[in-house]
């Protein structure tokens, strides 16, 4: 039945208008000035709209393709956040603001500047010119790279860019971590991913400041599907930063992403992301990385927003003495549900891996740890820490984990501690008695829980997640 | 600064256990109080109660603070009045620093906003220094990992900087031994002065020597049984508890059951 309707969207253009919705701070949005999109719903159809618009090799066109049919095939999962109020075939899959990619920040059109400079990224983008990729919809309307990267041979572009000029890294790489049979949503991003980022760093090449990318969805009921493929050469180092905000809507948003991490012998990847969607988004992303010989992978994933969250950033380590990494911070207010976690997958021996994951809920909120640590049979001197600590506010409020272990090698160390705590009122009263209002001594002793990951984040980004708790903590108590 | 708080008829449980029953005290600036008393007899829920403890119901009679209602007042408007509470058992706060913690209080004590860090700084090494502890503490979790005595330390610390005018230290001698104390006291008694009262809650005698009280009450089942002098601590010091069951005890048989928990 879809056949018939046009693919581009015929009721376009409709302004969303750019007047503050509800109290959430960053609930900015603007007329909606995508300039092509497609119709509601997935098919064919849009499928080859979205390519033939991209201009993409039949490669990257048949394997979109084949994509879809595995997203068809592939059931939902059977458990995690609960999803049944998403609907495929209401949603948008494909818009695109502008027909040029900006060059420079000054190509950039005023009122998506303005976006920025209500959420504050034109100042993290000065300390960070290293080089800014900022989506606006599902293309990158600004992408700068700093010359000195270029110099170094470095890539970082969006991957519409790298399948036409780097084609044979994209061939060599992509799909090859997460592929389309994973899960029903690494499907559904394969076959309409749209901007993300591409990241090559080459062998020996240490980039000094972290790169980093905004995501913002500004299109209603609009879902996004961006992909990252990071790919560090052997014994080079790259800090990518990912860090979202998002105007609220009253419809279902689908945030659906796909990042591949690629650390070659003795690399080192850091990937640290921010994610507060509003609270009407389904942020359903796949995260995974392969770690080689002598590799390290880090993944600092922290989520405040989001409506649903499924998320569990995951470490293949592959090579000898390769170690990875989870920091995972989830923060659950009302209406919200965080499934988050990690996964440690040790399939060579000398490995180890260290998971802490620690989540808030409050108002309501659902906040689950989820998580995987595998050993593969046959290894040796594997090493493996997972620490998993739930704070509960109240008692509306749940925290559940789920700590899963498949160990088939015996010589291995394993430690695994899993906290749950509530706020004790003597905590409060202790704090109180120095002065501090109730809302205060609660807020601190949040902070003081993140403390030990929020450490870990750049100072810009530490202060804006210490900012965006506070939001989410006013009006906690009365 | 002058001022008077008057507790009268005090009576307050936990639960429905009644542990004040009708407790009568007058503390004015610059006066030094020890109140003593066997263990169970509501020493420390009158501390908690005076800072606000919400596990205690006052069911009667009245605090105030020059004439005003001071239990109408909630914990941390109780704190910003000057009232200070050196806890018995300090909780441990994680990955809130000492120095940022004090910091905010200290702040709080202003006007909210920001202070003269550099003057905190050296303010806050000098006080640890008088209270020989290591530096290293500005960079601790509160409370984590310290050991009883370091607890102790930290309260008076805070008292120091927070420089309240009326100090409540609830058994901040129990479990010090005697070099430990001699610290602890010495941060009493820098900060008397006429604008600085106290009151020292204690089950021993010994910190009485350290820090000389100028009034000495006897507590009971909860309430003042005796109050005096200095000389009051070589009584019982001299007689023991066991003369205040003694003297006091009998007529409260009948209410055995309303003893506290401690």
């Amino acid at each position: 039945m879809k056949a018939q309707s046009p693919v581009v969207d015929p009721s376009r253009p409709q302004a969303a208008g750019g007047e503050l919705v509800g109290e959430y701070q960053h609930g900015y949005h603007f007329p909606d000035e995508s300039v092509f999109k497609t119709r509601r719903g997935l098919d064919e159809d849009i499928v080859n709209a979205i390519s033939h618009r991209k201009g993409e090799p039949e490669w990257m066109r048949q394997y979109r393709l084949r994509a879809l049919a595995a997203f068809r095939k592939k059931s939902m999962p059977n458990w995690g956040a609960d999803l049944s109020a998403l609907d495929f075939d209401n949603l948008y899959y494909y818009a695109r603001p502008q027909e040029q990619q900006s060059r420079t920040w000054e190509d950039v059109p005023a009122n998506i500047k303005e976006t920025f400079e209500r959420i504050g990224i034109p100042e993290a983008e000065r300390k960070f010119l290293a080089g800014v990729g900022a989506q606006y919809d599902s293309e990158m309307v600004y992408h700068s790279i700093k010359e000195e990267l270029t110099k170094q041979g470095v890539i970082f572009t969006d991957p519409e860019t790298a399948v036409r000029e780097h084609p044979d890294l994209v061939k060599q790489y992509f799909g090859t971590v997460i592929p389309y049979l994973d899960n029903k949503f690494a499907a559904l991003n394969s076959a309409v991913w749209s901007g993300g980022s591409f990241v090559y760093v080459p062998k020996g090449v240490k980039v000094e400041v972290p790169l980093q990318a905004y995501f913002r969805i500004n299109a209603k009921s609009f879902g996004q599907f961006e992909r990252t493929l990071i790919i560090a050469d052997e014994g080079s180092f790259v800090h990518y930063i990912e860090g979202c905000t998002a105007p609220v809507y009253a419809t279902e948003s689908l945030h659906s992403a796909v990042v591949e991490i690629i650390a070659l012998k003795g690399a080192r990847v850091r990937y640290t992301t921010i994610q507060n969607w509003s609270n009407d988004v389904y942020n359903l992303v796949t995260k995974r990385a392969v770690a080689h010989e002598d590799a390290i992978v880090e993944w600092v994933d922290g989520n405040i927003g989001a409506k649903r969250t499924m998320k569990y950033p995951s470490i293949y380590l592959v090579g000898e003495h390769a170690h990875g990494e989870v920091l995972s911070i989830a923060f659950a207010s009302k209406g919200q549900e965080q499934d988050t976690g990690a996964k440690a997958v040790h399939a060579a021996s000398h490995t180890s891996s260290v998971i802490t994951a620690k989540s808030i809920s409050r108002g309501g909120g659902i906040s689950t740890y989820r998580g995987l640590l595998k050993v593969n049979e046959g290894l040796h001197d594997v090493r493996s820490r997972v620490v998993c600590d739930a704070l509960i506010l109240d008692e509306h409020s749940r925290s559940n984990t789920f700590p899963y272990m498949e160990i088939d090698s015996d010589d291995v160390s394993i430690e695994h501690e899993a906290r749950v705590s509530r706020i004790s009122e003597e905590q409060l009263f202790y704090l109180m008695s120095r002065g501090m209002s109730e809302a205060e001594a609660s807020l601190m002793i949040v902070s003081g829980f993140l403390d030990p990951l929020v450490k870990q984040l750049p100072m810009e980004y530490a202060v804006e997640l210490n900012r965006l708790i506070e939001l989410e903590m006013e009006g906690t108590v009365g | 600064m002058a001022y008077h708080l008057q507790v009268k008829n005090l009576q307050a449980s936990i639960g429905d256990k009644p542990i004040l029953a009708g407790l009568d005290l007058d503390i004015h600036a610059g006066e030094i109080h020890a109140l003593m008393g066997p263990n169970g007899s509501g020493k420390s829920t009158l501390a908690n109660v005076l800072m606000g403890h919400p596990s205690y119901t006052v069911t009667g009679g009245s605090v105030t603070l020059d004439g005003e209602d001071y239990l109408a007042l909630t914990t941390s408007e109780r704190a910003l009045k000057g009232v200070f509470l050196a806890f018995q058992y300090p909780v441990e706060i994680a990955g809130v620093t000492v120095g940022k913690f004090l910091k905010r209080a200290i702040e709080l004590r202003g006007d909210g906003k920001g202070m003269n860090v550099t003057a905190y700084i050296k303010q806050l090494r000098e006080a640890m220094t008088f209270m020989e502890m290591d530096q290293d503490f500005i960079n601790r979790y509160l409370n984590q990992g310290f050991s009883g005595g370091e607890k102790k330390r930290m309260e008076v610390l805070q008292m120091l900087m927070l420089k309240p005018s009326l100090a409540v230290l609830d058994e901040t001698d129990s479990g010090l031994d005697i070099d430990a104390l001699k610290i602890v006291s010495r941060g009493v008694n820098r900060l008397r002065s006429p604008d600085f009262g106290a009151l020292i809650i204690t089950h021993y005698q010994r910190i009485l020597t350290q820090i000389v009280p100028d009034f000495v009450h006897i507590m009971y089942k909860g309430r003042i049984v005796t109050s005096g002098g200095k000389e009051l601590v070589e009584t019982l010091e001299s007689r023991g508890y066991d003369w205040i069951k003694e003297q006091y005890g009998i007529e409260e048989e009948a209410n055995e059951g309303a003893v506290a928990r401690r």
